[in-house]
């Protein structure tokens, strides 16, 4: 199974009741399997005419208390912002999966990470957030998928899953049906879904606010939430961080790279380690900064010019040189290519 | 005493932000009348379009959804798929269903979606101060036509009603009006249709058009209004069944 089919029958493992979606490349395969496994679990598939059409889809069903679902590549993405900020600002839970490729524009159809700001900003208008999950193997990405439903109902926002062409198109043997990495979560009550007014007040699913001082408290209760996501909800791995000099921080496929380039170097005598981020939003804020308080030097390797760099250095705050190595447009960097760069650094004298 | 007349009970009891003289709150009426009439509310649900009628839901007791502008299509296929014994409603005015949401009414009604639409058409953007809608008539004046809309550059009136009714996933449209007593009965009877369409689990979308006074961005009177939609636009936007 590829990347995107693994992450499909995952989804369904995790009981999505609608997928729908638009075809872009290289995603095609979830929307080509969801046609055929969707109706025959009795489930709900629509191919839609935009990507537009597909995140107001997902609104819809989502705000009658269904699991829902939607999957595109970064050009689909941009066009999905607008129904994501309405997602937030109506509380709604949604999972969507951006097998990312390269761009700004049509940009190409070869894998890439410069979506990463767009999905750990909010993406479009309005003071939001998303959560972010950055898989970094087609196993991750299942696993993935049934946490995103989990997060997406408890704190009732959606969740993002940012993958890349390579996960998508990637074969690697998985088990979708087995013990699960994140446990199952008990879903909360949707009180708040419209099933039709019977026999209870009407329930109104709203994003507008006009009344003076009604938004800000919404935006406050909002804030409120994701405070308690950075909280709570932080995943990482770390790799030989303590005794590292050099310690090496990446996401997604990226960070397999970095996983081999460390190893050789270790072999070779550095002092390296690494922090692989799973949840892009929230940071690991803490866990570098903590990384951070030893003079250590921080690489950030990703498949662009540098976006998630950003993040480590407001997490390292000026305690220790943060670095970057990227390759963008679709280019991906060889472990070879970090190993030359982990070498090429230069210690710090202790203090 | 007789009581012959009273407000239906999904009809809330609140004081209204429209504006003396709009057709939203007939239209609306006849909405929460049907609901009752069919007792189907406790298996309604209603999405609220960008523009006058965001605030519906302050009106219609019934569950409801505000949506992104021209978006409410797209939300009524993921609602009604997911929910085929819910009874699925838009209610849209023209600048969101015209303009900005022609995509997702005309794929909505392609793919034959089992809900039914209420476009209120009062030929401007009425929210937003009166701009120039696709359903605005030639010559009429707003706010971005001083001198009137031409159709070089700005083109004819777009008749969606027309538009939709060719194709076959659209099983039922009928352009009504609600400027006269006489218009709004038939305006009752055709969205009721739609309604009891739906609820017979009928194979397809259904609209009512309703023509719709907006004498604030017209600048006019309610009664120049009604003249208007009665002389002018009624030219423009036949009134009559389309299609079923």
């Amino acid at each position: 199974m590829c990347g995107n089919e693994a992450l499909a029958e995952a989804a369904i493992i995790a009981g999505v009741d609608a997928y729908f979606g638009y075809p872009i490349t290289p995603q095609n395969e979830i929307t080509a399997y969801m046609s055929r496994r969707m109706p025959e679990e009795g489930r709900v598939f629509v191919q839609c005419e935009s990507e537009l059409a597909a995140i107001n889809m997902v609104f819809g069903a989502s705000a009658t208390g269904k699991r829902s679902m939607t999957t595109s590549s970064s050009p689909g993405i941009s066009l999905m912002q607008e129904g994501l900020s309405y997602l937030a600002g109506a509380e709604l839970p949604a999972v969507v999966v951006n097998v990312m490729r390269g761009g700004p524009g049509l940009g190409n159809i070869a894998p890439a990470q410069g979506d990463y700001f767009q999905a750990t900003r909010g993406g479009g208008h309005g003071d939001y957030r998303t959560i972010t999950l950055g898989p970094s193997s087609v196993q991750e990405l299942v696993d993935c998928m049934g946490l995103a439903f989990d997060l997406a109902d408890e704190y009732r926002m959606p969740v993002i899953i940012l993958a890349d062409g390579i996960l998508g198109q990637m074969m690697e043997p998985v088990v979708l049906n087995g013990e699960k990495r994140w446990p199952k979560r008990e879903p909360p009550a949707k009180d708040w879904a419209l099933t039709g007014a019977s026999g209870r007040k009407q329930n109104i699913v709203r994003s507008l606010w006009l009344k003076e001082g009604v938004l800000e408290e919404l935006n406050n209760k909002l804030h409120r939430r994701y405070k308690q996501i950075e909280k709570n909800e932080v995943i990482c791995e770390q790799y030989e961080v303590d005794y590292a000099e050099i310690v090496v921080v990446a996401y997604g496929v990226a960070a397999r790279i970095v996983r081999g380039a460390v190893t050789r170097a270790r072999e070779q005598g550095i002092k390296v380690g690494w922090i692989r981020p799973i949840t892009l939003w929230p940071f690991p804020t803490e866990q570098i900064s903590k990384a951070a308080e030893e003079l250590k030097v921080f690489l950030v390797v990703e498949m662009s010019l540098g976006q998630m760099v950003e993040d480590v250095k407001l997490a390292v705050a000026g305690k220790a040189p943060v670095l970057f190595f990227g390759r963008a447009g679709g280019a991906v960097p060889t472990v070879e290519q970090v190993l030359e760069t982990i070498r090429q650094l230069t210690i710090p004298e202790k203090r | 005493m007789e009581t012959v007349f009273e407000r239906t009970p999904t009809f809330k009891d609140c004081p209204t932000h429209y504006c003396p003289g709009c057709g939203h709150g007939i239209a609306h009426r006849l909405v929460a009348e049907t609901v009752d009439e069919l007792g189907t509310r406790g298996r309604t649900i209603g999405i609220a379009p960008v523009g006058c009628a965001v605030l519906a839901y302050d009106y219609l007791d019934v569950d409801m959804v505000e949506v992104a502008h021209g978006r409410a299509p797209a939300v009524a296929t993921g609602m009604k798929r997911t929910n085929p014994d819910k009874i699925i409603f838009s209610y849209q005015g023209d600048g969101d269903l015209a303009a900005i949401g022609t995509s997702e009414i005309v794929h909505a009604a392609h793919r034959g979606e089992q809900i039914t639409v209420i476009f209120i058409n009062n030929a401007v953007f009425g929210m937003t101060g009166g701009q120039m809608a696709p359903t605005t008539v030639l010559g009429q004046v707003t706010t971005t036509t001083p001198l009137g809309r031409k159709a070089e550059g700005e083109g004819y009136p777009l008749q969606v009603s027309e538009l939709l009714a060719v194709l076959p996933g659209a099983i039922y449209i009928e352009r009504c009006a609600v400027h006269k007593p006489a218009e709004v009965r038939k305006a009752k009877k055709a969205i009721k249709h739609a309604f009891q369409l739906q609820v017979d689990g009928a194979k397809g979308l259904s609209m009512v058009e309703v023509l719709s006074q907006c004498p604030t961005a017209w600048r006019m009177t309610p009664a120049e209004a009604v003249e208007w939609v009665d002389k002018e636009m009624t030219k423009v936007f036949p009134l009559g069944r389309l299609k079923g």
